[in-house]
């Protein structure tokens, strides 16, 4: 079994270490925990990437560089992480073991010390962030923004949760919008700044060999000038059980395309009261996130209807996504066929091979996020934002254990909300 | 079983050469839930004319990636299906030279094992299912020409090279697929197939011996001629042409440019050349570059961009991409910077630091299945991509200099753009 240690380091900050000796390289994330709001999704989201341009003692790309290649080319990566309404910002660090560093050189501490100073003193100018920074930030968070139409996949699935969403904060972009970035200024992102180091929660992940009190003593001395104040409440996420309408809605959008797309969004609906989230994922593998749930067997394998059509939930909001390439004469099929998929398992449609292949593909999965840092650590932070109290290994267990009629339960407690269609010229 | 060790990265592999000519590694990782194999031929988008029985064949485009698609087909269903249900997460791909099978799996490795070994081997296709395929691989190719940066891959390739054949892409066309039928498949799977041309690894806690009694078990015990692969008359290194440009749904362009470098050799001379090539690239371009500083602070280019090196089908080129609003200004200055380098040398302490930076990377490109499937590729063309950290530390700056000198001549240098369409954004 994995072995986590957590440390309440303060009343703002908590230390969540995964023991392991498995890997070449050892993690470290920092993240500040956030509402998701359509007027602070974009200057959040532009922090951490400004902080990453220079510290006090490191003021430049050219100094930092340097440091990370002396540290065997070690990676302090900005993060910006949606889960359901929270909008997660902060930094993603992995680096060389201090067991695989020729000579006695030691890492570990480095980079912690310069993921604190990262987040806790940034090259500033009287008081203020560097507008140079800002702006030439500014500009790529733009950009960034603009690029998501570049990848037609991703982008047709945003596009579902900004229409199907446009009242919700789940609505709205990990990065935020073009509009509200445009007006951000070194000012206001200092204000933002400040107003987060002084309220936020942070959430400490590390995953290596490193002696877990080594990693405290180390997170605490990084972290030491944060104020210690107790952490401000954030809503959280707000789950609606039902479709926002009653009938389905439709969106269309024309783009220069060869290949329609389709996605269709749903609310969980009653079982999001009382979530079970393994039984969900079981439930999410047999509908359309495997290569044995019925939307790849049947819709993509037996019709050829679409080059790819699957699942996915996301359990802290409690929705669910089908996203497809289809033939734009095939789109009321695809759709059609979709939903009769869905049908099947609400009927009870679920055979032996389909049910226990499910659980099979939930258990590999989660077994095998203990043998991947990056992923470890994506798990782990998922855990504790659904606040789910075990480790993948655990939760592989609960998955085992989960029942044919919950699956159907939670079929028949899914709603479809809206479709979003992408056409071409 | 030959094992060897390797100090510097920590990693033990086992091997061994079947009698069937195939060999077989296996990658000792305690403590780990899953285990992953890797069944990989040397076969790939790339082989399209070939010497076999004394005969030269050619081939439609996209053979090896439909032949990828269809060998999950078997006279009981779908090894796709039958392994998923076992747990596996199994998947394949099919690049310019080789196609991989692989998957991973935290229970039933054994038995996966020989599903995976045994529907590689054995091929089951009808005219009905293959006429099945041209759709759905239809689909696929139709989707990837709506991405721009497929399109900016290739099409930079067609401004490097004229011949040879990696310049099209894998999937082949719409129309290439159409000439594929069960029987071009049945005749490439027999000739390509054969262990002899083929390699497995398998990574995990699992016993080294069990692997090797499986793949005798299950795989045909005779050796196979290995066909001679035709790749097209000898490149040269100036480009085609200097510019190439096509415009698509984009926000804004995206470019990638750079000079092809020469059909690398085998061996350990390979895997020096490869990191010589990438630490030449890195340090003109690379993030902790002077001149990425500089482009960075003119928001000429972002984090996205990047300067690499690759080698395949007998081809080789360093290449610069990523996004930017002046692909041209970008272009001025990496080539630029590569006449400043060529008159006045290049710094010790950046030739140093970049090194390191090099070495922890390449280090933790070893926890995932990459550097599983990379050290099977990389032995298919000769080299051991586990002697790369040591290599490294060999590599001089007068190696580093020699490459740009010879292989990075701006005035072989050669850009593809894709702009975008719609003016809306500007």
């Amino acid at each position: 079994m994995l072995k986590i240690q957590k440390f309440e380091l303060s009343k703002r900050v908590t230390l969540t270490c995964a023991a392991t000796d498995k890997f070449k390289t050892g993690v470290l994330s920092v993240n500040l925990i956030t509402q998701l709001s359509r007027e602070d999704a974009a200057k959040n989201a532009l922090l951490p990437k400004v902080l990453r341009r220079g510290t006090s003692t490191l003021p430049d790309m050219r100094s930092l560089s340097e440091a990370f290649d002396d540290l065997y080319g070690a990676r302090i990566v900005p993060l910006v992480r949606k889960k359901g309404e929270l909008q997660c910002i902060g930094f993603y660090s992995d680096f060389i073991d201090d067991d695989y560093v020729p000579g006695d050189e030691k890492v570990l501490e480095r980079v912690t010390a310069l993921l604190g100073e990262m987040l806790l003193s940034p090259a500033t100018s009287g008081g203020q962030l560097l507008g140079e920074y800002t702006d030439s930030e500014k500009r790529n968070l733009i950009d960034e923004i603009r690029a998501e139409i570049n990848n037609k996949r991703a982008y047709a699935q945003a596009a579902l949760w900004r229409n199907m969403c446009a009242d919700e904060a789940f609505g709205v972009n990990k990065l935020g919008d073009e509009k509200t970035a445009s007006a951000i200024t070194a000012h206001s992102l200092t204000a933002q700044y400040k107003k987060l180091i002084d309220t936020a929660k942070v959430e400490v992940f590390y995953i290596g060999s490193a002696a877990p009190e080594r990693v405290r003593d180390a997170v605490s001395s990084a972290l030491s000038t944060l104020p210690k104040t107790k952490a401000d409440d954030v809503a959280g996420t707000e789950i609606r059980i039902n479709p926002t309408s009653p009938e389905v809605r439709r969106f269309t959008e024309k783009l220069d395309v060869t290949q329609g797309k389709l996605s269709l969004g749903f609310r969980m609906g009653e079982t999001m009261r009382a979530p079970d989230y393994a039984a969900l994922a079981v439930f999410n593998a047999a509908f359309g996130n495997s290569v044995t749930s019925k939307l790849f067997l049947n819709v993509r394998e037996k019709l050829s209807l679409c080059y790819y059509a699957s699942s996915a939930i996301e359990k802290h909001k409690g929705v669910m996504i089908v996203s497809s390439g289809v033939e734009f004469a095939n789109f009321e099929r695809a759709y059609d066929e979709i939903l009769k998929n869905l049908d099947a398992i609400r009927a009870g449609d679920v055979s032996d091979w389909e049910f226990l292949s499910a659980k099979r593909a939930v258990t590999t999965f989660l077994l095998a996020q203990l043998d991947d840092p990056q992923g470890l650590e994506e798990a782990c932070f998922d855990q504790l934002i659904a606040g789910i109290p075990y480790t993948p290994d655990e939760y592989a267990t609960l998955a085992e254990a989960v029942s044919r009629e919950k699956i159907i339960e939670i079929a028949n407690s899914v709603k479809l909300d809206s479709a979003y269609f992408m056409e071409g010229k | 079983m030959k094992s060897k060790s390797y100090e510097l990265i920590r990693e033990q592999v086992y091997s061994d050469r079947l009698d069937n000519g195939l060999p077989v590694y296996v990658i000792k990782k305690p403590g780990y839930y899953k285990s992953y194999a890797f069944f990989a031929t040397n076969y790939g988008g790339a082989d399209r004319r070939f010497k076999f029985g004394g005969e030269w064949i050619d081939t439609p485009e996209g053979v090896a990636h439909f032949l990828e698609h269809k060998m999950f087909d078997t006279e009981d269903g779908n090894a796709l299906e039958e392994l998923s249900a076992n747990g596996a997460q199994p998947n394949a791909y099919t690049s310019t030279d080789v196609t991989g099978y692989y998957f991973e799996s935290t229970d039933k490795f054994c038995e996966n094992l020989e599903i995976l070994l045994s529907f590689v081997s054995v091929p089951y296709f009808t005219k009905e299912s293959v006429e099945k395929e041209q759709g759905i691989i239809g689909q696929e190719i139709r989707m990837t020409e709506d991405e721009p940066g497929y399109t900016l891959y290739y099409d930079f390739l067609k401004l490097l090279f004229r011949h040879n054949p990696a310049r099209h892409s894998v999937a082949g066309t719409v129309e290439s697929i159409a000439e594929i039928t069960d029987e071009t498949l049945y005749a490439c799977h027999k000739i390509f197939y054969n262990p002899s041309n083929m390699a497995l690894i398998v990574a995990g806690d699992v016993d080294p011996e069990k692997i090797v009694e499986i793949a005798k078990k299950i795989l045909p015990t005779e050796r196979g001629e290995i066909p001679q692969r035709d790749y097209g008359e000898a490149e040269t290194s100036e480009p085609v042409a200097a510019r190439g440009e096509k415009a698509m749904e984009v926000s804004e362009p995206m470019f990638v440019f750079g000079a092809s470098a020469p059909c690398p050799v085998k061996g350990a001379e390979r895997l020096k050349f490869g990191l010589t090539a990438t630490l030449a690239a890195q340090i003109i371009g690379g993030k902790s570059s002077p001149l990425f500083f500089k482009l960075y602070d003119e928001g000429l280019v972002k984090n996205d961009f990047s300067a690499e090196f690759e080698a395949t089908a007998g081809i080789s080129f360093t290449a610069f991409d990523g996004q930017s609003k002046e692909p041209e200004k970008v272009f001025a200055s990496v080539t630029d910077e590569i006449r400043r380098i060529v008159t006045e040398g290049l710094d010790d302490a950046l030739f140093a630091r970049i090194k390191k930076a090099l070495f922890g990377r390449q280090l933790r490109m070893l926890n995932s299945e990459d550097a599983w499937d990379g050290f099977v590729r990389a032995h298919l063309q000769g080299y051991d991509t586990f002697l790369t950290a040591e290599t490294l530390l060999t590599i001089t700056v007068e190696d580093v200099l020699a490459f740009i000198r010879e292989h990075m001549k701006p005035e072989n240098f050669a850009m593809m753009t894709v702009t975008p369409k719609n003016a809306v954004n500007a």
